[in-house]
């Protein structure tokens, strides 16, 4: 198939939707996700790239795209404190130690759930939808990091080179990013009565 | 012997970083007695795995058509 063929402005609409919507999820800024989705696709098609099918352009406007957002993370870790604590940050790290006894053990009522057969719940659209509003109300600087593990996959040295932050602390703030991921995933999909099993 | 506390933060980082010997073996016998504790291992595992399908499904990776 020839490139013109292959590039066409329904394929291009269809790239820059789902760029926009990874980019917004990880930077929470719709001008600064514009920006790198913007540079993004000026960078991938600038070139004499010859693709062989869509799903390549695809995984090249994006490695290009993780680039950008890296670059734009780090922009932004530049003028905020990431090791700083914030409300948001404290409120969550207060609902983590309520869920424990003194001793430091579950509370009973507190205790995880099981969440059933994984693959089923992954399939399911409604349960996407729920991901991304719990993965939006994470905090800040607490989602900046763990996007950068868990969604542009660096290894956690990497995390916190770019952030400037010391790796003790980034392993604190990924322990409350998945804790607070997973409190609110149980309580807004896997709550009681609607648990899969 | 671990606190369930201690435990969810042990199994936090060893999905970030190469846990000691002596680390999983205090895990291993921890979770062998916490019901609780398992259930929350599971669900690091299902959550670094709905990340990575967040990821594939945005159409970041190589191995999709869209």
């Amino acid at each position: 198939m020839p490139e013109s063929a292959l590039i066409d402005d329904d394929f291009i609409a269809d790239i820059r939707r789902d760029l926009l919507k990874f980019a917004q999820l990880q930077l929470r800024d719709a001008a600064l996700a514009e920006d790198a989705v913007q540079e993004a696709l000026a960078a991938a098609f600038a070139g004499q790239q010859s693709f062989a099918g869509r799903a390549a352009v695809k995984t090249w406007v994006f490695s290009i795209l993780r680039n950008k957002i890296v670059d734009s993370l780090r922009q932004q870790a530049r003028s905020t404190n990431v090791s700083a604590l914030s409300d948001d940050e404290a409120g969550l790290d207060e609902a983590f130690e309520a869920l424990f006894k003194a001793n430091a053990h579950w509370r009973p009522e507190k205790r995880p759930s099981g969440w059933g057969d994984p693959e089923e719940t992954l399939r399911e659209q409604r349960f996407w939808d729920i991901f991304e509003i719990c993965l939006n109300h994470l905090p800040e600087n607490t989602a900046r990091v763990f996007m950068m593990r868990e969604f542009l996959e660096f290894e956690t040295a990497e995390v916190c080179h770019e952030l400037g932050i010391t790796v003790s602390n980034c392993n604190v703030i990924l322990h409350r990013a998945r804790n607070g991921l997973r409190r609110c995933l149980e309580t807004s999909w896997f709550a009681p009565g609607e648990r899969p099993c | 012997m671990l606190s369930c506390k201690e435990a969810t933060r042990l199994m936090s980082e060893a999905q970030d970083r190469d846990t000691t010997l002596a680390e999983r073996l205090q895990l291993e016998m921890h979770l062998a007695m916490c019901h609780g504790c398992r259930n929350f291992r599971r669900q690091m595992d299902f959550l670094r795995q709905a990340c990575r399908r967040f990821v594939r499904c945005s159409g970041a990776d190589a191995n999709r058509e869209s």
